[in-house]
């Protein structure tokens, strides 16, 4: 049923679910939301499978009439939405009703929001996921961002009977100055002056980032003398840091498949939500954690997401 | 210098989901034959907990999920899966042909190859097709191949400036690499031909007509043939 009309679409709106994993061989790239923990969350507050697809908005957001009565709920960066100039709060959820008009304008923490709406946005499943992916024009709307006068549609799914809300204590805080856990490898050997140089330094995001990776600036990463400039091309994972010729290092994301330059480490999947959440200016400092450490970090997120799911159960029953 | 295909397999870790394996230290068909044989092996036998394996020139990662198994573990697994010696009967490759348009206004630099090779632009087209191009790997865009086998005499530098939009189905060379666009795209690759195939059609039931370790052959075709196939293929 048609959803939204889309006024004015926002610099970068995609839809997005937790995106494709089946044609990773293929050239495919993972895609999906870049902070999946918030897309789970914003789901979860309207009643959604955590897997439906939402809106991921970018800096700065859409205004949006409301066409059909909807569940919404916005998560992630805190920009500041209104429903016919009300300011609505972040990670819970409010009823969207006919003749609306949503307003998301600014990010003040945080980079990227996630609205979610009863059912989930209605596009094609293709290739098993329903992620846009703009450079091979798959996914989303048309395989491309939202632009104005587009009208979505959402899939059925049931309003609920009264407003969720997550806890305060539970909502992510962004904070300008972000350290980022990471694991060395795949190839800290190349590496075994500059890691620890590497490890201590503070870098800045710069207006280069977009889903397929964060360009920072800060101090040169060297590489050993003997090492070469590239490797042979192989699989690259979201959170794989790559040092290219100049030094300068790139966190890789969820649109890159491949790549043909040394990794010196890679942040942790718990620690991904942050990088997502990064605004150019911020700074990013890295922090040795071994695997044994990554794998408890990432049980300790999926213990609190359970958390969630329990505790949303507990008090509005699902 | 030739490359080496270990004696054992070298394992990196790439962050807390994925585990690189590698099975030799360059660009080469023994490595990566063996890559493609380990592949073949885990796809058939997925191991508990693993998400995906993507097989690369001469290393494949294996993604798996932290709260099921272990790199530990999957090292296990592996050494134990090549010491099966089925990994040595990996079925022959498929061989995928592609037919191409070669120069006029689907290959565009042809006249370039030709005054840089030396070669005349049907001679060009002769040893374009002459060989069967392992697929080593996919990446970059979908269906995007890294294939070996380009002859040394077609081997020329990439464009300068690249290209800001080449349509889908182009078909060029760059240093030792020969490839096709599968999707509009920028590009620096000198652009000999164009094949009216549709290389990645998403809504299709199989989206890809290869994967890695396939052969690809190149068919050279008319004009008339193009636009009668690129009709059916695209409409």
């Amino acid at each position: 049923m048609e959803l939204f009309a889309v006024r004015n679409p926002g610099p970068m709106t995609t839809v997005q679910d937790l995106g494709r994993l089946a044609f990773l061989d293929r050239g495919v790239p993972l895609s999906g939301a870049l902070d999946p923990f918030a897309c789970r969350v914003a789901n979860l507050l309207v009643g959604n499978p955590e897997d439906a697809a939402v809106l991921e908005i970018t800096v700065m957001g859409p205004t949006i009439e409301v066409l059909t009565p909807a569940d919404i709920a916005l998560t992630g960066a805190d920009m500041g939405m209104t429903i016919n100039q009300a300011p609505i709060r972040a990670w819970r959820t409010v009823r969207a009703n006919p003749g609306e008009v949503i307003r998301i304008p600014r990010a003040a923490s945080g980079c990227r929001a996630y609205l979610a709406v009863t059912g989930g946005i209605d596009v094609p499943l293709m290739m098993g996921s329903r992620s846009t992916f703009v450079r091979a024009k798959i996914g989303g709307v048309q395989g491309r961002g939202l632009i104005k006068g587009d009208i979505l549609h959402r899939r059925a799914g049931s309003l609920l009977t009264r407003p969720r809300e997550l806890p305060d204590e539970w909502i992510p805080r962004y904070a300008r100055e972000i350290a980022l856990r990471a694991v060395p490898g795949p190839q800290d050997d190349a590496f075994r002056e500059g890691i620890d140089a590497f490890f201590g330094a503070s870098y800045e995001v710069t207006q280069q980032a977009d889903r397929m990776g964060c360009r920072l600036r800060g101090p040169a990463v060297h590489r050993d003398g003997e090492s070469p400039e590239s490797i042979v091309t192989e699989p690259t994972m979201p959170g794989n840091v790559q040092v290219p010729a100049d030094g300068q290092p790139i966190i890789l994301l969820v649109e890159q498949t491949s790549g043909g330059y040394a990794k010196i480490a890679t942040v942790i999947t718990a620690d991904l939500p942050n990088v997502a959440q990064a605004m150019p200016g911020n700074i990013v400092l890295f922090e040795r954690v071994t695997l044994e450490d990554a794998h408890r970090l990432y049980r300790e997120q999926q213990k609190h997401l359970q958390q969630i799911r329990e505790h949303l159960k507990r008090v509005y029953g699902l | 210098m030739a490359a080496i295909l270990y004696k054992q397999a070298r394992f990196r870790l790439s962050g807390d989901r994925a585990l690189l394996v590698e099975y030799g230290d360059g660009i080469d068909p023994v490595i990566n034959e063996k890559v493609r044989a380990m592949t073949t092996l885990l796809k058939r036998n997925l191991p508990a907990g693993v998400e995906a394996v993507v097989p690369a020139y001469r290393s494949l990662s294996i993604i798996y999920d932290p709260l099921a198994t272990t790199p530990g573990r999957l090292a296990e697994i592996l050494h134990a899966l090549e010491a099966d010696s089925r990994a040595a009967e990996i079925a022959k490759a498929k061989v995928v042909p592609i037919p191409v348009c070669y120069g006029g206004e689907f290959g565009p630099d042809i006249g370039v190859v030709a005054e840089h090779t030396g070669l005349r632009e049907d001679e060009i087209v002769v040893i374009h097709i002459a060989v069967d191009y392992p697929i080593y790997m996919i990446g970059f865009t979908p269906g995007f191949c890294y294939l070996g086998g380009l002859d040394r005499r077609l081997q020329m530098p990439r464009r300068k400036t690249p290209r800001t939009n080449l349509p889908a189905g182009s078909v060029g060379v760059a240093e030792s690499q020969t490839g096709m666009y599968p999707v509009d795209s920028p590009g620096g690759w000198q652009i000999i031909g164009r094949t009216p195939l549709r290389l990645f059609a998403p809504a299709r039931e199989n989206p890809f007509l290869y994967e890695a370790g396939d052969r690809i052959r190149f068919v050279p075709i008319a004009e008339a043939e193009f636009r009668r196939l690129r009709e059916k293929e695209w409409s």
